[in-house]
């Protein structure tokens, strides 16, 4: 019975059109509702913007992009990932915001032998014990940029700090980062309910008394426009300035602009990106996602940009071959299409080695919010798991 | 402990509190005068947040827009009442979940629609953005007293308006004994169509007065829905006193366990344990008051009238 | 054996389908369906095993997925500790180990919380669980070992005698016969004795105390049996998943189970089923043709208490408000 089972799956697997002349599927798994959408569809954005770019196609094979959501669920991500896999056997999975929806969905991409590509989650597993040949990455490891941030902290000669983060994995990575790097002295720490805690009246009073230098707080999504609209309420701005990873960008900014919270500007985060970064990759990208959108790309639109360069070096390095997983896995691990935060490497755990910069927030020419380099905080910095990962 | 800290928290968790009461009087209004399960009251309190936005836009001062927007919500709460709500009185608790769950999705998924998954941040007139200084060395921003000030006033109406007025002898009546207030010429459906209007004022306006501070956004009822039923269950089902109790007792819980918890811990456990352990706890701190209140008082601080 | 009723056939019919459809669909290729059919007759097990004491029983809990995450935590727990050493009193990978563990600490879990729930009645109770539930969900949030927030990836599923739980259709048939097995138990503790005492005390507690019972032992049982089995339906999950986390457990999982009740039809054998298929099934078609999905599925929600009263088995039944 089993063995019967198993010849008809082997049968219907094989009868699928051949491999050449084939089109390139890609998934891609983001969140298109709940609050969180606003991020999906901002990375949905980029996805399109990049299709065009291409032509939509890859080494003259056509490309075939299907969307899926999450619905901000590991257990609806999981299955949204294995249709994808699983009906439209699709080649590439990409996509993925959330830590717990990606951990979730690993399995299920890579036991198929399909490829993995994170273009924002990524949770420490992933980048250590769990490493696996087939993902890659094309965001950063949770760690890495608040690490950046401990730096240029201890630059600036900050002596004491006070932080405030969601009481989370990721805002425990976050915490955990800039302590790392931090020399001075953390004066106080407060991890909030997360994800409905979005008053922060009590916490700013306990840093404001604590007579800390700065303030670092980690906010992704709506609780950061709210915490800098209390932070500004609280009239903290001169006592204690403000350092964020996370907490400030694109999607925001606008909207803070539009209810007038002046205190942001001039406030400063690290990033590996910035719409600002000189090449031609991220001018082409920026100009054309402005004028086609009318807004500055958030950092989720840029590494969801790169995802799709990535996939297509792949296709174009096996002459659209896809079936030559070994070769498209040794073009990735080159890294050697035009990334929008300019040239980085892959590790043996394939997170990126890349830059890390200081952002400030700035207006443009127009009179819109946007940031701007300040400069470069790391190069080449390879996130602090890698070790743990058995991958060369 | 910092004396100064001290009193700045308990003035946070008395706001907190109030901007709770503003929500659980509204539901606690309905579920006791109409014996209505309304879990869709965080929908109401989310899309009073987004009309009040928007036309803080449009009329360009937020204080005109809470007063326009209040009775809009108001008048959306009636027309509910009168095309679903009123169908399901007779029915049991669970067709009322089940059906103001369907409710939610509607209201949630119409207001991203219109408004889009983005939320709003709402700006607030310069006056009302600074800090204000009680007294020497208590500074605090000055929205927030406004906020107090607004829910004591509405607290205050709110009792006069019960205990006071014809229309709080109705709907005391009504709840007691509806079929006799019918019986002696008075309208109770129209007498509920009111209450259930006036719950989704309330509910609306708490969702305007939070939208400065965090913004409008499309779960934030959901987050709120929770708490204003733990703070109605607490107080006792149906009594404004109750919730009023309760609404501050679960603020300044809250606020003071989010602040203290800490060094509480910190005197009995290592730093390191102290540090994990109290925001765990300081975040299941409602839920433990309330089961430990419901374990010695199974009908909350003060139990409903006997029917 | 008697001769079955609309309802009995409706129900034998369903459940065929059930068994036959999803096996048949992996066959000719299409395992996606498969795998949906899994977790549909997952979700169905903590539902039939919330009907026990919902439907039958009049205790309405809004802390349900506390168990279902108990019980895959209880499985996954024990794998980490097989692979990363610590704790080794509970390194196992074996599957048997692991479903007393589930549906032990289930069972412990439901045995304390109830013993305190019980006291309270109605709306009153409907809370007590969602705060108990609340508790254990933050409670896991804070457990970093175990991934906090971020989740737990199982590395390996239970290891069973005779049975792969890695081939899909073996998971499958264990999850789909699991549920036949829950429903007759289901349905045998409501036609026994002591389901009639159950669903009189749901009606009037206070008659069947005057005659001598003790409903509050009573209640506590029927919550405990619910509890152990839908323990069960989480190491299930686990299995399925090769995954946990805390956003299992949250309060709107454990609504959702109970929409999925009421919408099927509580206290009936079937109703539970349908309505986890309807949820599962729902989604996964009006998702397909717009994000905005959960309009269209808030207003059926609303036409279905409106308009077919005793939920989607009553609808089926020809129950409908105007018949």
């Amino acid at each position: 019975m089993k063995k019967i089972l198993s010849a008809a799956l082997v049968a219907t697997m094989l009868t699928t059109p051949a491999a050449w002349a084939r089109d390139v599927k890609i998934g891609f798994v983001t969140t298109l509702t709940t609050g969180a959408a606003v991020i999906g569809n901002d990375i949905k954005k980029a996805v399109d913007l990049a299709m065009e770019h291409i032509g939509g196609k890859m080494a003259g094979l056509n490309v075939q992009l299907i969307y899926a959501d999450d619905g901000f669920k590991p257990e609806t991500g999981k299955q949204a990932t294995d249709k994808l896999v699983k009906q439209d056997n699709v080649d590439f999975v990409a996509g993925y915001v959330w830590s717990h929806v990606l951990l979730a969905s690993r399995k299920s991409v890579l036991d198929a032998g399909k490829f993995l590509i994170s273009a924002n989650a990524g949770p420490s597993p992933i980048a250590g014990k769990l490493c696996n040949r087939n993902f890659f990455s094309t965001s950063w490891q949770n760690d890495q940029t608040p690490m950046a941030m401990g730096e240029v902290l201890n630059q600036k000669g900050v002596k004491s700090l006070y932080i405030i983060a969601p009481n989370y994995a990721a805002g425990k990575n976050m915490v955990a980062g800039v302590e790392r790097t931090f020399k001075g002295k953390i004066l106080g720490k407060d991890m909030t309910t997360w994800p409905t805690q979005l008053d922060f009246s009590a916490e700013l009073a306990k840093a404001k008394a604590s007579g800390a230098e700065a303030l670092f707080i980690f906010y992704p999504g709506k609780a950061g426009g709210a915490f800098i609209k209390q932070y500004q309420q609280a009239g903290m701005k001169d006592v204690m300035p403000l350092y964020t990873v996370f907490t400030v960008d694109a999607l925001s900014l606008p909207k803070l602009q539009k209810a007038g919270f002046t205190d942001i500007l001039g406030s400063q985060f690290t990033q590996e990106w910035d719409p600002s970064l000189d090449n031609a990759q991220n001018k082409r990208f920026v100009a054309d996602f402005k004028a086609k959108y009318g807004s500055y790309p958030s950092f989720y639109a840029a590494q969801a940009y790169d995802a799709i360069f990535l996939i297509k070096s792949a296709v174009e390095a096996v002459n659209g071959n896809l079936d030559d997983i070994d070769g498209m896995r040794a073009a990735m691990k080159s890294a050697s299409f035009p990334s929008v935060r300019g040239k980085f490497t892959y590790g043996n755990n394939h997170f990126p080695i890349q830059n890390f910069y200081l952002r400030e927030v700035v207006k443009d020419a127009d009179g819109n919010w946007t940031t701007k380099v300040v400069k470069t905080v790391y190069e080449n910095n390879q996130d602090p798991y890698a070790s743990q990962c058995p991958l060369k | 402990m910092d004396t100064t800290l001290l009193f700045i928290q308990i003035l946070n968790g008395v706001q907190l509190g109030l901007l709770l009461f503003l929500v659980a009087s509204g539901l606690t209004l309905v579920f006791g005068i109409l014996d209505f399960v309304n879990l869709a009251h965080g929908s109401i309190y989310m899309l009073g947040a987004f009309i009040c936005a928007s036309l803080t836009f449009l009329v360009g001062n937020f204080l005109i827009a809470v007063l326009l927007a209040v009775p809009i919500t108001g008048v959306i709460g009636y027309l509910i009442e009168r095309v679903l709500i009123r169908q399901l009185y007779a029915r049991s608790h669970l067709d009322h979940v089940l059906a103001t769950f369907g409710l939610i999705l509607v209201i949630d998924t119409t207001v991203q629609i219109i408004w889009g998954p983005a939320g709003i941040s709402v700006p607030l007139p310069d006056w009302l953005n600074g800090q204000t200084e009680l007294f020497a060395g208590v500074v605090v921003p000055t929205f927030r007293l406004i906020i107090i000030a607004a829910g004591l006033a509405v607290a205050a109406g709110l009792f006069w308006l019960v205990n006071y007025t014809r229309l709080g002898m109705l709907i005391r009546a009504g709840a007691s004994n509806s079929t006799m207030v019918s019986a002696l010429g008075v309208d109770i459906k129209t007498l509920f169509s009111l209450v259930f209007a006036l719950g989704a004022m309330l509910a609306g306006l708490a969702g305007m007065l939070i939208s400065p501070i965090t913004e409008a956004s499309i779960n934030m009822g959901g987050e709120v829905i929770i708490t204003a039923f733990v703070v109605i269950i607490i107080g006792g089902i149906g009594s404004m006193k109750g919730a009023f109790v309760a609404a501050i007792l679960v603020g300044l819980i809250d606020t003071l366990g989010r602040s203290f918890l800490d060094d509480v811990f910190a005197l009995f456990m290592s730093q390191n344990a102290a540090e994990t352990a109290a925001p765990a706890i300081s975040a299941m701190l409602i839920y433990i008051l309330m089961a430990v209140i419901l374990a010695l008082r199974p009908q909350g601080l003060f139990p409903p009238k006997v029917r | 054996m008697k001769s079955l009723d609309r309802t009995g056939w409706i129900t034998v019919g369903v459940m065929l389908l059930l068994g036959v459809l999803p096996p048949f669909f992996y066959w000719i290729g299409n395992e996606f369906y498969l795998l949906l059919a899994t977790r549909l007759v997952i979700l169905a097990i903590a539902a039939v095993s919330l009907n026990l004491i919902l439907g039958y029983g009049g205790m309405a809990s809004f802390g349900h997925a506390a168990f279902v995450g108990i019980g895959a935590y209880a499985m996954g727990i024990p794998v980490y500790h097989e692979f990363y050493g610590g704790f080794s009193a509970a390194a196992s990978t074996n599957g048997l180990f692991q479903l007393a563990l589930s549906v032990g600490l289930s069972a412990l879990f439901a045995l304390i919380t109830g013993a305190i729930s019980l006291r309270t009645r109605g709306v009153y109770f409907i809370m007590i669980t969602m705060a108990f539930a609340q508790m254990v969900f933050y409670l896991f949030q804070s457990l970093d070992e175990y991934g906090g927030d971020d989740g737990l990836v199982i590395e390996m599923r239970s290891e069973l005698p005779w049975i792969n739980l890695d081939h899909p259709l073996q998971m499958y048939l264990l999850s789909f016969v699991s549920l036949v097995v829950a429903m007759g138990v289901v349905h045998m503790i409501v036609n026994s004795r002591f389901g009639m005492v159950l669903r009189g005390a749901k009606g009037n507690d206070e008659r069947l105390v005057t005659l001598g019972f003790n409903t509050y032992l009573y209640r506590l049982t029927a919550y405990v049996i619910a509890g152990a089995i839908c323990g069960f339906a989480g190491w299930l999950t686990a299995n399925f998943s090769t995954f946990v986390s805390p956003s299992m457990m949250g309060w709107g999982r454990s609504g959702e189970l109970m929409f999925m009740v009421i919408l099927g039809g509580a206290a009936t054998a079937l109703g539970p089923v349908l309505g986890a298929a309807a949820f599962i099934l729902i989604e996964e078609i009006l998702s397909s043709f717009t994000v905005y999905w959960h309009l269209p599925f808030g207003l059926m929600l609303i036409g279905v208490v409106l308009f077919a009263r005793g939920g989607l088995l009553g609808m089926l039944q020809g129950r409908g408000r105007g018949k």
